[in-house]
Formats: C-alpha cells, sequence, structure tokens
C-alpha cells in the first residue's frame, strides 16, 4: 500500500495527465454517443420493425471483446490514416454506448403513459412540441440512467484503449504490465475505480435534479 | 355548432365501432352521449378532434369539414378532456392549465391573467395551486385542473370523455353543478360523454343513446324519458323515467300549474325550507327521507308557501306522464 502512495507521489503530473486524457476519451465519445442514440431511440419509437433489428445490432456490439473490436478498427481506419490512437478508441467507445444509450431511450419514451400522450395531441402539439414538453421530460430518468451506465462501463474499457496508443489511465496498466511492475497497474486500476465511482456518484445527482419535481418518489 | 354526417368508424376493417350516425349539436349547447360501455362514445368523440380518423361520412365544426382543416390547428380550437384527466405529470399546475396558451404564445401577462380567471372559476385557489404539481391533488381536483387546461385558450367547441368519472356521488353532483353555472357564463358547444343516465339528464340539453355503434335516440332529456323510441331506450333510461324526469322540473314549474299550500305555523317545528330553484327530484327526496311533512319555498328570501308529498304527486301525473 505504501509502495502505491509514494508512486502517486512521486508521479502525480503524469498520472494526473493520464486521468485527464481518460476523461477526454470516456466523456467526447459518451456526448457523441447521446447525440446519435438519444434521437435514434425517439425514432424508434415510431417504426417497431427498424426497433427490432437495431436494437439487436447493439447488442451484438456490446458482445464483441472490446481488444478485437479495437483490432478490427486499426485495417478500417488505417485508409484514413488513423489506425491507432485517439479516433479508433473513441469510435469504439461510442459503438459500445449505442446500448443503452438507445435502449432506455426507445424503452422510456414507449413507456411514457399514452393518457398523456393522448392529452398532448389533443391539445394539438404537434410531433416536436409533445417530444420536448411531455414525452423527453418524463422519460429523462430512464434515459438519464442508461447515459449512466455507458459512462461508468466506458471508464472500464477505456483502460484498454491505451494499448492501441490513445493514452489514458490504461497506460499504467500497459507498461506496468510490460515492466513487470505491480505497483503501476494496481496504481492505474485504482485510479480508474475511483474514476468510475465517481463519475457515477456525479451522474446519479445529475439523474435526480433532471428528474421532474412533479414525479412521486 | 357541431354536424354528423353519416359517420362510419371501422377499426381494422372488421370492428365497426361507429356505425352511419347522423346528428347536428346547435350552438352553446350540452349534448351527451350515452350508452353501455363500447358502444362507440369515445370513438364517436375523438373523431370530431381526428385523433381519430373518419372512415366514412363528414363532420362539421361551425359549417367547415373538419378534415379539410390543419389538424393541429383543429385540436387548438377545440378543448378535449380525456377519459383519465390525463395531466402532464412534469409541469405544476400552471403549466398544465396554459399548455395551448403556451403553444399560441402568448404574452406573460395575458397568461398569469387567463390562469387566475380560469383557477377562480373551477374554485381553485391560484396562487395556492401555481407551483404545485398534479400528483399533489386529489382526484377531483386534478379533474377539474383538466377542464380549465381544456378551457384555457376559450375553444368554442369542448369535447369532455366522462369528465367526472372518477368522482364520488357527493363531489361529482357538486362539480356538475359548478360547471353548470360556468356554462351559464361561457356558452360553448359541448360533447360530453357518460354512462350515466342521471347526469345526462342533468348535464345535457341533448342526449345521444348510443348502442353498438348505432344512435339509437337524440332528443332533449324529457323528450327522451317520456317517449323512449324503442325497446332499447326504454330499458337503458330505466324503470323509474318518470322519477327520473322530475329531475328536469323546479318548483317554479309547479307553482306555474298550481297553487302552493298556506305555509302552516302550526306545523314550523317540523319542516325543511327549500328555494323556488330547487328540482322537483330533490324536493321530493328531501320529503321521503327527512320527515318533514311539508316544505317552506323561498324565493328571493321571502316564504312563499309550502308544498307536500301529493304536490309532488299531482304534477307528476298531470305535467309529465
Ligand atoms: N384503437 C382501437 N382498435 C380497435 N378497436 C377499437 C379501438 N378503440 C376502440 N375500439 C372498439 O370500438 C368500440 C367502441 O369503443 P369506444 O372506446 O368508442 O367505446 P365507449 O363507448 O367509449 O366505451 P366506454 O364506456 O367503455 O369508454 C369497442 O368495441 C372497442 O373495442
Ligand atoms: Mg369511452
Amino acid at each position: 500500500m505504501n509502495e502505491i502512495w509514494n508512486y502517486i507521489i512521486e508521479n502525480q503530473a503524469s498520472i494526473g495527465a493520464y486521468m485527464l486524457e481518460h476523461i477526454q476519451l470516456v466523456g467526447l465519445s459518451v456526448i457523441i454517443a447521446i447525440a446519435i442514440g438519444l434521437p435514434l431511440g425517439i425514432y424508434l419509437t415510431t417504426n417497431e420493425e427498424l426497433a427490432e433489428t437495431v436494437l439487436q445490432v447493439a447488442n451484438v456490439i456490446m458482445t464483441v471483446p472490446s481488444i478485437a473490436l479495437f483490432g478490427i478498427m486499426i485495417p478500417i481506419l488505417s485508409i484514413i490514416n488513423h489506425g491507432i490512437g485517439f479516433v479508433p478508441a473513441v469510435i469504439a467507445l461510442i459503438l459500445y454506448s449505442q446500448l443503452p444509450i438507445i435502449r432506455n431511450t426507445y424503452v422510456a419514451i414507449n413507456n411514457v403513459d399514452p393518457h398523456i400522450r393522448d392529452a398532448a395531441n389533443g391539445l394539438g402539439m404537434s410531433t416536436m412540441q409533445r417530444l420536448l414538453r411531455v414525452e423527453i421530460p418524463n422519460a429523462l430518468p430512464i434515459i438519464m440512467a442508461g447515459v449512466r451506465q455507458a459512462v461508468v462501463m466506458n471508464i472500464g474499457i477505456g483502460a484498454i484503449a491505451a494499448f492501441i496508443g490513445a493514452g489514458g489511465l490504461g497506460v499504467l496498466i500497459n507498461q506496468g504490465i510490460s515492466r513487470s511492475n505491480t505497483t503501476m497497474v494496481l496504481t492505474g486500476a485504482i485510479a480508474i475505480s475511483i474514476l468510475a465511482i465517481v463519475a457515477d456518484g456525479l451522474l446519479g445527482i445529475l439523474q435526480k435534479r433532471m428528474t421532474p419535481k412533479g414525479f412521486q418518489q | 355548432m357541431i354536424k354528423f354526417d353519416g359517420v362510419t368508424k371501422v377499426y381494422g376493417d372488421k370492428v365497426k365501432a361507429v356505425d352511419d350516425v347522423s346528428f347536428e349539436v346547435p350552438e352553446g349547447n350540452i349534448v351527451v352521449f350515452l350508452g353501455p360501455s363500447g358502444c362507440g362514445k369515445t370513438t364517436t368523440l375523438r373523431m370530431v378532434n381526428r385523433l381519430e380518423s373518419i372512415t366514412e361520412g363528414k363532420i362539421f365544426v361551425n359549417g367547415t369539414d373538419v378534415n379539410s382543416l390543419n389538424q393541429i390547428e383543429l385540436r387548438r380550437n377545440i378543448g378535449y378532456v380525456i377519459q383519465h384527466n390525463g395531466l402532464f405529470p412534469n409541469m405544476t399546475i400552471e403549466d398544465n392549465v396554459m399548455a395551448v396558451p403556451n403553444l399560441l404564445s402568448w404574452d406573460r401577462k395575458k397568461k398569469t391573467d387567463r390562469y387566475n380567471h380560469l383557477m377562480d372559476l373551477i374554485g381553485l385557489n391560484p396562487d395556492e395551486y401555481r407551483k404545485r404539481y398534479p400528483h399533489e391533488l386529489s382526484g377531483g381536483q386534478q379533474q377539474r385542473v383538466g377542464i380549465a387546461r381544456a378551457m384555457a385558450a376559450d375553444p368554442p367547441v369542448m369535447l369532455m370523455d366522462e369528465p367526472f368519472g372518477a368522482l364520488d356521488p357527493v363531489i361529482r353532483s357538486r362539480i356538475q353543478n359548478e360547471f353548470l353555472q360556468i356554462q351559464q357564463e361561457v356558452k360553448k358547444t359541448i360533447l360530453f360523454v357518460s354512462h350515466d343516465i342521471d347526469e345526462a339528464i342533468k348535464m345535457g340539453d341533448g342526449i345521444a343513446i348510443f348502442e353498438g355503434g348505432k344512435l339509437m335516440q337524440y332528443d332533449s332529456p324529457s323528450e327522451l324519458l317520456a317517449r323512449p323510441k324503442n325497446e332499447f331506450v326504454r330499458e337503458f333510461v330505466g324503470q323509474d323515467r318518470a322519477l327520473k324526469s322530475l329531475s328536469l322540473h323546479t318548483v317554479k314549474d309547479l307553482i306555474s300549474e298550481r297553487m302552493l299550500r298556506k305555509a302552516d305555523g302550526l306545523q314550523k317545528h317540523n319542516k325543511k325550507t327549500i328555494t323556488v330553484e330547487t328540482n322537483l327530484r330533490d324536493a321530493l327526496s328531501i320529503l321521503l327521507n327527512q320527515e318533514a311533512d311539508q316544505l317552506f319555498v323561498q324565493a328571493n328570501n321571502k316564504l312563499v308557501g309550502a308544498m307536500r308529498i301529493d304536490d309532488v304527486e299531482a304534477y307528476l301525473h298531470h305535467h309529465i306522464k
């Protein structure tokens, strides 16, 4: 334990930099994943057949081991000279985030009380107004739960991104293994866990904040 | 004015929910749709604001075919109270009531004034409820807010699907009275779904009775009670239809037909006082239940006479049957 502590003190700066890289990697990928997954999930509520297909594909992507996914992307992205590094890592994390985000959005919007949807239509809301004023606010807690799940999962998977040179806290683990430096490996693992726990806690608070006050607890 | 012209609704290609229905609702009238569960009341209602498509026939609102109008515009001009109140749980009471004015981008002052006015109208304190959420209200209060929301942009036409459905009889009767009072003021054309004959008699200028998607009879309440067109309607309005029709007449009507008795001073310990506006059904039940031999009748706070059970009976025989 002492060794780890000393290692952290001595390498504060580089650990901090890896942490920042890690946050950037996960943050950017989840933001893009939301930008794709949220509208897609909403659209799928209007197209049942497509919904089944898309959710199945997202499910399959989830089951691909992360190291294999990174491996697949190297030749593909080499075409545009981004075979390794930040870009393929972000793309992989976006793909992994799709299932929780699309699925939760789809389920949450579908589960909005049909009477409420009916009232919105009856009052003369357009589809967009109904979504923004009624359906999304009522679905938000469940959508946020999906985002939270995606973030925590990606913080873990992000560690493997170091193997394709994307940086982040995985670097400590990667280098630790190749140098047989257990302290380094442990430091990396602990840092990633702490990051995941903190992110989960913060998003939990955000989720509560975004839950409409009118919801019965 | 609302006009149904040969309106038919088929779900899928089998279920005929509404079958060749034609009738007209004059402006400012309340027409109650009545009938057993599944007879097509809700479907008929929802075709007016096109929440359901019309399979055959036409519906006109103030002379315009609803199918020729923009769907969103049409709905904003028709107040809709859904069967289960359907308040938005994520919005405050004020935002719920102002849902349509918000869509129409009214300015803040106009909205606040309208909100205050509507809440006063439905008997809820505007400031006390402004920032509350629907789940913090009782069922009756929620239904009233649902009505206020439907009236927000002052639509000339209202569709109300069992708006007082979930209420206990006492509150229900009070809200019915309040609503009739509001209607005196606002004079809207209203289609009102109910499956309670007493409510229909009380609320309706006209009653439309449905069965299996067909319109069985469309008449004024008194006509319907006096002359049911067929066996189904006769059964539906019940054996006690003569009694029911008493609720359509007031003590005033009775007075116009026959003299009241002199208020008998000796029996003052055993009396109840009512006004001339009291309907005869209520008067009769007071006489039957309250063990008063006679009712003292007041007009403008002045005693004008007394009445007994035989007066109601005689009126029933001569003027209703
Ligand atoms: N979306 C739908 N798809 C298929 N059939 C439907 C649909 N909505 C209603 N129906 C059928 O149409 C008929 C009329 O239904 P409607 O809801 O108009 O009845 P209602 O008179 O309002 O009944 P209730 O008093 O129970 O509310 C019923 O047989 C019902 O099963
Ligand atoms: Mg119904």
